[in-house]
């Protein structure tokens, strides 16, 4: 079983769109959108849901109002900043402690300090994942709580969980929609992977963030192949990125030319290769062919 | 004045707005600073090109043990959440990677055998583009925890005057560190599937964090009507929208702002400065 993970450094250069169709080009898979803080995948394969199962990979400060003193010494050592003293109805001189739960990062500092023993540390809820079934075949995916923490660790969840599945099925291949940026989700969706397909737009942005995310992948020791999408927006600029390529051993495998089929495939919920005959489509099935072999299936 | 111009999902447009409107709120005599927040993969500087003045590492302070002080109580280990030390044998061994810098060893440790020590985490970038002042962060490659680089860089901006921050795509921890202590966040977005599912967690986090939202659609010629019906019903103001337009993309690609090399452009984007001044007021002078 081969682990393939689709990043880009920059957002919104087509990874999603791209992987939604190789899963449509490709039988025996299953497929796992690790983009957990904005999960697109879904709104193209259209999954019969299942369950969603709540995953905690955090811990958040809880202070008893009715123990508090508001003696503050919290708020003082809190490096995050996360507590606040809050005015209290009951007794205005006596104000309470209170948790912003989107800056707390669970560390526990407060339990420590607190003379009163009015706080404790809770679960999270980080977010929730699911194995659904879709007419493209398994998808593992999840949604973060809003503004968590933990996102690397949920991402890990649904690619543990989608290479067991694999393994399970007897499918050859774990299709990885990753995260824009380099941080922690790309990082936990990369590490280990056979092969990473790296899909940029002819754009300095597009260049400079896929040097950036090359460099995280050479680090973590992932080979790495180079797709530019919309190559002909701006001919001159996809050179340059081939060039830097070529310079720095990276392959590069077929580009995709830009195609309003793209975006009309994705308001009809269906995969570029299953709406359109049009150019975009035939690169992305060159493209395929050509990331196959790199991957050895 | 702080603006965050945020999304949801990635490459709809932000810092090509972020950028334009600073650009366009500093002709007009104010005091404006242009911050890039997205520290993975900060783009700003790309089409901005500001001359640096000031270049500075972003250290972030993270757990090692004094081993003459240690006695391999294993206090220090239990107390830390985010298994930054560990310890066998009586002995603790770090891995400063999983510290966040909380200070809950410290206080635990019975004989004072934690020590901080700087690591640097990326850089901050200070500087000037024309009437624009620049701000920005940048991860290193290889790091894992962005969000103490966007609290340093958010650090650096000057007090007075109007802040415009570009945001990291997604939901998460960096785009709510971004968003945090904002006057107001504009989200772009584009009328795609994508884009309205995305600008839905957008406008949550948002909500979350008490920050009033307007929108900007961008490319709103493509896709469907979907996302203006769901502004409407979600009582979003759509500040602009912007239509598909090959020669912003280009000028974009070559890293050239749009406002300054695309006719027409220009004007597009004063409509959107003037909604937000009404929004605002008009920013202090420089």
């Amino acid at each position: 079983m081969k682990e393939l993970v689709v990043l880009s450094g920059k957002g919104g250069t087509g990874k999603t769109s791209i992987v939604a169709s190789f899963a449509a080009l490709y039988e025996s898979k299953v497929v796992a959108d690790c983009d957990v803080d904005a999960a697109d995948l879904h709104l193209v394969l259209n999954p019969r849901l299942s369950k969603w199962r709540t995953f905690s990979g955090s811990k958040l400060a809880l202070v008893d109002r009715d123990v508090c003193t508001g003696c503050g010494r919290c708020i003082e050592l809190c490096r995050f900043d996360a507590i606040k003293r809050e005015s209290n109805a009951e007794d205005p001189l006596r104000p309470k402690c209170v948790v912003d739960p989107l800056a707390c990062e669970g560390c526990g500092a407060c339990v420590i300090v607190c003379p009163a023993g009015a706080t404790s540390l809770g679960d999270a809820a980080t977010g929730e994942w699911a194995i659904s079934k879709s007419r493209l075949g398994p998808l593992v995916h999840a949604r973060l709580g809003i503004g968590q923490e933990s996102s690397g660790k949920l991402v890990t969840v649904v690619r543990t969980q989608a290479a067991a599945l694999a393994r399970e099925l007897g499918s050859s291949l774990s299709l990885i929609d990753g995260s824009p940026g380099i941080g922690c989700p790309v990082i936990a969706s990369l590490t280990g992977a056979d092969l990473a397909l790296v899909v940029t737009e002819p754009t300095v942005s597009g260049l400079h963030d896929l040097q950036r995310v090359a460099g995280v992948a050479k680090k973590l020791r992932v080979p790495a192949v180079v797709s530019v999408n919309k190559h002909d927006l701006n001919p001159d600029t996809a050179t340059r990125i081939e060039d830097w390529c070529s310079e720095s051993g990276i392959p590069v495998a077929p580009l995709i030319p830009y195609d309003d089929a793209v975006t009309d495939a994705q308001v009809n919920g269906l995969s570029v290769v299953e709406h359109s005959d049009g150019p975009a489509a035939t690169a992305i099935k060159e493209l395929w062919r050509s990331v196959r072999e790199q991957i050895g299936l | 004045m702080r603006i965050a111009i945020a999304s949801g999902k990635g490459g709809t447009g932000k810092t090509t707005i972020a950028t334009c409107l600073a650009s366009l709120l500093a002709t007009r005599g104010e005091r404006v600073t242009y911050v890039d927040c997205d520290a993975e993969e900060p783009n700003g500087h790309l089409i901005l090109q500001p001359s640096i003045s000031k270049l500075h590492d972003f250290e972030v302070s993270v757990v090692a043990i004094d081993e003459e002080k240690c006695t391999g109580c294993g206090r220090c280990s239990r107390a830390c959440q985010f298994h930054a030390l560990a310890c066998l044998n009586e002995t603790v061994t770090t891995f400063p990677q999983l510290c966040h810098s909380c200070g809950a060893c410290s206080l635990v440790c019975p004989e004072d055998a934690i020590v901080e020590v700087l690591q640097k985490r990326g850089i901050i970038r200070e500087g000037h583009a024309g009437p624009v002042g620049f701000v920005g962060g940048e991860m290193s490659v290889g790091e894992e925890s962005v969000t103490p680089v966007i609290r340093a860089v958010k650090e650096s901006i000057p007090n007075d005057g109007t802040s415009i921050l570009d945001a990291p795509p997604g939901t998460a921890c960096p785009a709510v560190e971004a968003m945090r202590g904002s006057d107001r966040v504009l989200l772009v977005t584009e009328p795609t599937p994508f884009g309205l599912n995305d600008l839905k967690l957008a406008v949550a986090t948002a909500g979350a964090l008490g920050i009033p939202a307007d929108v900007v659609i961008n490319r709103c010629d493509v896709g469907t009507t979907e996302t203006q019906e769901y502004c409407r019903d979600a009582n979003l103001d759509i500040l602009l929208e912007i239509p598909n337009d090959r020669a912003v993309a280009e000028a974009y690609s070559r890293g050239i702002l749009p406002t300054a090399a695309v006719p027409g452009f220009r004007e597009t984007m004063l409509v959107l400065v003037d909604r937000m001044i009404e929004r605002i007021g008009e920013p202090s002078r420089a």
